[in-house]
């Protein structure tokens, strides 16, 4: 089977670091795909090279087999890759549904269009609504500015903005950072719901989250991938403690939660 | 259904003062007071225009009254050349400011904040210091016209009628304007002007939705420039000066920045209060100065902001409750 992204060779670097070191990855269709590593290790610039948002000085991105490397955000996200940002990047002057509704009309139609208000497009309005209710935002809190929800909250709504464009592969940026349990528990019964449904690249530093949601899981290290396994595998492999742990983590017998 | 915004009421009852306003001033032997108040719904109309790139897009461009003098030097070059029909030379002088307009935002959308300010200001500079150079069109001195445009049925050289013709105008721009601002494309404009970078990730095209709104705005302050050289009939390189481009800034921070009118109200206010402190002082603008302080205080989001009824912003998740 294609896979739905593929990474070959990746390689970034800011003056003498490499932040991304031959990097090579591979979603299947449908996987959840866990992507963990100490603070440093360039998860984060990984997310941008897929997303689109910055280019690779090597290596090449494959989007359902397509060459996607030297291509925009704009482009990506037609093809089909959506990211979310780790802390929350929403309208934050705009209501929560006014949020949405900015999402929802990204992907139907074009918005080179001048003349009926937006407002008054039911269909907008209504794939809104179902965005909202999908993804746990409460109908209280819709007229709210989002600026103000509450750092949970925030997060949902960042989240539902990077579902807005229907993706098939979604690029997580550390979803849960900054939750609570409840809300954390609440991500992970979320990011669940859309198992099988889309590819998801998931970098998370709650490891019960990670270890729970996903079916393969890599293990970034000084922008090189050590290891890439199922989660029972990772959790006893010697050199991802090694090299995640430091030499304390060497002494135990098992990846703590 | 919501009660309707307050701007509406006090937009409709100053459409109604502007109406009757030159059956007043007839009756006063006020006949000046026609053309200030037509001058200020010209300059309103540009303040108007760039308020869409600045309130609406988060653009802050210093450099729109460039394209007023560039508008109403196609008037006046036109009118040398003993062209003064208006179905000819206004079409094209938008044309030239839409034209100027694509080729100086390709360029300067590409950047942000002072940048782009900074960008702005150095071509509307060029276009300032390319008039004075032309010799053959006045030079520093600019060009006095000896007639107006030229419309069928309209006689521009009749005060009213080129009042009401000048306000038709205003409406009929601040009307297509409104619509635009509540379209899926101005939804979109003020998406960029809250968060750029969440747009791009959205998949907008963020780059063509800031250089059309460039585009619109340089033609809409291109038209104010052909109304205003018929208004002054005169024309000079000290219209496209930056300070003028400063000005439209500061009526629309003082009119209200992002809101429907607030590029007329400002230029109304500043206008206004130009014009009386000036027949008390030769120092004018130190009690401007100090009013606009005020104002600033007071409203922080400009005087229209203080109309803006809440409920404006929830209109979507009102509808959206059963």
């Amino acid at each position: 089977m294609t896979p739905v992204l593929q990474a070959k060779g990746l390689v970034k670097r800011y003056g003498a670091l490499a932040a991304s070191d031959e990097i090579s990855l591979s979603l299947p269709p449908g996987e959840i795909h866990g992507l963990i590593g100490p603070n440093g290790a360039g998860k984060s610039t990984l997310i941008q090279l897929l997303a689109g948002a910055t280019f690779a000085d090597a290596g090449s991105i494959f989007v359902d087999g397509r060459n996607m490397s030297g291509v925009g955000l704009r482009q990506r996200v037609q093809a089909g890759v959506s990211r979310s940002f780790q802390t929350a990047n929403i309208f934050r002057q705009l209501s929560v549904f006014d949020n949405l509704l900015l999402a929802v009309q990204a992907q139907t139609g074009s918005s080179l269009r001048f003349w009926r208000p937006r407002d008054e497009d039911v269909a907008l309005i209504e794939q809104a609504q179902a965005l909202a209710q999908r993804c746990h935002l409460e109908r209280r809190d819709w007229g709210t500015p989002a600026g103000l929800l509450p750092h949970g909250a925030q997060k949902l709504l960042e989240f539902a903005l990077a579902l807005a464009p229907h993706p098939k592969v979604l690029l997580l940026d550390e979803p849960m950072a900054g939750m609570g349990p409840d809300e954390s528990a609440n991500m992970t019964a979320l990011i669940e719901s859309l198992r099988g449904q889309l590819t998801i690249l998931l970098v998370e530093h709650d490891m019960d989250a990670v270890f729970r949601l996903a079916d393969r899981i890599s293990v970034l290290v000084s922008g090189r991938i050590v290891a890439t396994d199922t989660p029972s595998a990772i959790r006893h492999n010697a050199t991802v403690q090694a090299a995640y742990l430091g030499d304390d983590g060497a002494k135990r017998s098992e990846l703590s939660c | 259904m919501q009660a309707p915004d307050r701007s509406v009421i006090y937009g409709g009852l100053s459409l109604l003062i502007l109406i009757v306003l030159p059956f007043i001033a007839n009756a006063l032997d006020l006949g000046f007071y026609i053309s200030l108040v037509r001058r200020i719904l010209i300059i309103g109309l540009a303040a108007s225009g760039l308020n869409l790139l600045l309130g609406y897009g988060g653009l802050v461009a210093l450099g729109h009254a460039a394209f007023v003098g560039l508008g109403a030097y196609v008037v006046a070059v036109c009118g040398i050349e003993h062209l003064y029909d208006a179905w000819l030379v206004w079409p094209l002088a938008v044309t030239v400011c839409a034209v100027t307009g694509l080729l100086i935002g390709a360029i300067a959308v590409r950047t942000r904040s002072v940048y782009f300010i900074m960008i702005t200001l150095a071509f509307a500079q060029m276009i300032y210091y390319v008039c004075i150079s032309l010799r053959k069109y006045g030079g520093d001195d600019g060009i006095t016209m000896i007639k107006h445009s030229q419309l069928p049925m309209i006689e521009l050289a009749n005060e009213a009628n080129f009042y009401y013709f000048v306000l038709a105008i205003a409406v009929v721009v601040l009307w297509l304007c409104e619509r635009l601002m509540n379209s899926r494309f101005g939804r979109a404009l003020q998406g960029i002007r809250e968060n750029e970078d969440r747009m791009q990730a959205l998949g907008y095209p963020v780059y063509v939705i800031k250089l059309l709104t460039f585009v619109l705005s340089s033609a809409i302050a291109g038209f104010a420039g052909v109304l205003l050289a018929n208004q002054n009939l005169f024309v000079s390189p000290t219209m496209m000066h930056w300070t003028e481009s400063a000005n439209l800034i500061i009526m629309i921070l003082v009119g209200g920045i992002g809101m429907r009118y607030g590029g007329m109200v400002g230029a109304g206010v500043i206008l206004l209060l130009e014009e009386f402190l000036r027949l008390y002082t030769d120092y004018w603008h130190i009690p401007l100065g100090a009013l606009l302080l005020l104002i600033l205080f007071v409203a922080p989001t400009g005087l229209t902001g203080k109309w803006r009824s809440q409920s404006r912003r929830l209109v979507a998740s009102e509808q959206s409750n059963p």
